[in-house]
């Protein structure tokens, strides 16, 4: 939607780069303006990135070394992500699957509706602003004391943690993040669904096709791609979030982000300085490479849905 | 055909309910729950204790004296994250498209880098920069500002970058200049007000941010109203509920109105 714009801005603005010597300071004093942005970045983004970056390669004594990228082999840290891995792939299938459901069901409310705004602020919520308290929220709800934990207890005397108390371990982790990657479902999978024209349904219709032919055929090959994408944004959004996991989890680190953090508060492993390092550089290749098929995706999508 | 498509929005409106219904119940279930637990006097009564003192500041700042910092450095974290990003990402857009269009795709992917790197990653490598942040401006928790900025530039670069998408920036200064008008005057009295709606979602979604923010405080052993609730879950389960709640009902009113601001833009749109 934007790329036409670019065109003609570069259109109009290429003829005007000037060749003679006269005016060549005048492209230098234009980046001025752009000057404070790019230190900013430079100094809180681009130096904060290589120091993980050079980091990861570097031994307490600042000589390069391969010593804590190949302590990511350790038992342990492969542990941490498989589980950090399995945890975001688990949640972002079922975010995407039931968000979806729910984006459609809002969706055929119509734009300007009440429910689409009630639900789409609500999602906004609980997908973005989450973190430490949907983890109080769950306590609340299904800790020793919480709301559901007592009634069930006390009314229907079912004991939800008779097996352990599960919420403040990994199962707690999936119901937790499932919660806020549903509503972020909804939110970036809107866009793709407010897409799809009732006329190509009623194209279906008037030729013949049913309910499910529509969806076999014509709706969910189009959906597919940004379902996907969507799919792959949600695993992102869990592999990276670290306050939910931060306030829920009471013991050991089961996972990337709570290594990190006991990589960087302890000081048990002293002569490891960089291993915090060296997995940070694997979040983000993780995150990275989910990043750039999204962006694949992204573009397979916008070319009929945008 | 008709007939068709009347009862096809029938069906359509009765799986609506159902589904806004159920997961309705399932999502307002934790809230509902925190509003209970909040409430729960001795022996089954309903106690506003908590409330009470949640809102008496006076009191709440005597009792729980982290939190009134935290909810302090959280109040002057969202005004100067909002400031900054503002200052910073406006004039560089408009300027890249007047004047840099060469360079409008590495704003674009600067500004979106952030996306990739998950924030329990930069704090990692943000420790040994705000080792200087603190020798040049001080420790204070109000200097995440800085950080804060960084993680709402994609979010704050799409909203401006759609608002500008949306008008013809360039005409515009360019008839503002040739009638005499300097390049801040563009800014400010043209270009400006016609992004205003961008330019306020963008802003809502940094105080969003800033207000949910835990990782890059709670890691750099800085003050904000998260890390509060969060140390105040370890002595006062209850307040720490109550407090959660009252910040996601906050965070819910702020994007609320946020969509109205949306649909403002959605139909200027239209009719232009």
């Amino acid at each position: 939607m934007t790329a036409p714009s670019t065109g003609t801005l570069d259109q109009v603005t290429a003829p005007a780069t000037p060749r003679g010597g006269r005016r060549r300071w005048w492209p230098r004093r234009d980046l001025l303006g752009v000057l404070p942005f790019f230190v900013f970045v430079t100094v809180f983004l681009l130096i904060p990135t290589l120091v993980v970056v050079i980091g990861a390669f570097g031994g307490d004594d600042g000589r390069p070394t391969l010593d804590n990228v190949a302590a990511l082999a350790d038992g342990y840290i492969v542990d941490a992500f498989v589980r950090s891995i399995t945890l975001s792939a688990v949640t972002a299938v079922l975010g995407a699957a039931l968000g979806a459901l729910i984006g459609y069901a809002v969706v055929t409310a119509g734009p300007d509706s009440l429910v689409r705004r009630l639900v789409t602020s609500a999602c906004g919520v609980l997908a973005q602003f989450g973190g430490v308290t949907l983890a109080f929220a769950f306590i609340a709800t299904l800790g020793l004391s919480g709301f559901v934990t007592v009634f069930l207890r006390d009314s229907l005397g079912i004991d939800i943690f008779s097996g352990g108390v599960w919420l403040f371990d990994l199962p707690g982790l999936v119901l937790v993040y499932t919660y806020f990657q549903i509503p972020l479902m909804v939110i970036v999978f809107l866009p793709a669904l407010d897409g799809i024209r009732p006329q190509w349904r009623e194209a279906t219709e008037s030729l013949g096709g049913s309910t499910w032919y529509y969806w076999r055929h014509v709706a969910g090959p189009l959906l597919a791609p940004a379902f996907l994408g969507s799919t792959l944004l949600l695993f992102a959004n869990a592999f990276s979030a670290y306050a939910t996991a931060a306030a829920l989890v009471s013991q050991g680190s089961p996972i990337v982000p709570l290594q990190i953090r006991s990589a960087l508060t302890s000081e048990v492993l002293l002569g490891r300085e960089n291993l915090g390092k060296a997995m940070a550089l694997g979040m983000v290749v993780v995150v990275a490479l989910v990043m750039w098929l999204y962006g694949l995706l992204q573009r397979r999508t916008s070319r009929w849905l945008d | 055909m008709a007939g068709l498509r009347q009862r096809r929005a029938r069906r359509q409106s009765v799986l609506r309910w159902v589904v806004v219904t159920l997961f309705g119940v399932l999502f307002l279930l934790p809230l509902f729950a925190m509003l209970e637990f909040t409430t729960r006097g001795a022996g089954g009564s309903l106690s506003f204790e908590t409330w009470r003192v949640f809102f008496d500041w006076a009191a709440l700042g005597e009792t729980y004296p982290i939190l009134w910092t935290g909810m302090k450095a959280s109040f002057w974290l969202v005004l100067l994250s909002v400031a900054l990003t503002l200052v910073l990402l406006v004039p560089t857009v408009v300027w890249v498209r007047l004047r840099l269009p060469r360079l409008r795709r590495l704003v674009e992917f600067v500004s979106l880098l952030p996306l990739t790197i998950p924030a329990i990653v930069l704090v990692v490598g943000l420790a040994p920069v705000y080792a200087w942040v603190v020798y040049f401006v001080g420790g204070s928790s109000v200097t995440l500002f800085f950080a804060y900025t960084i993680l709402a530039l994609p979010f704050a670069y799409r909203a401006i970058d759609a608002g500008l998408s949306a008008i013809d920036v360039r005409t515009l200064s360019e008839a503002a200049r040739s009638l005499g008008a300097g390049w801040a005057t563009v800014m400010w009295k043209v270009v400006l007000p016609n992004i205003r709606s961008a330019v306020l979602s963008a802003a809502f979604l940094t105080v969003a941010l800033v207000l949910g923010e835990f990782t890059i405080a709670s890691l750099l052993n800085r003050d904000n109203i998260q890390v509060a609730i969060n140390q105040l879950g370890k002595s006062s389960a209850t307040m720490s509920v109550a407090v959660s709640l009252a910040a996601l009902v906050l965070a819910f009113a702020l994007l609320f109105l946020l969509s109205f601001a949306g649909r403002r833009r959605h139909r200027e749109r239209k009719t232009s």
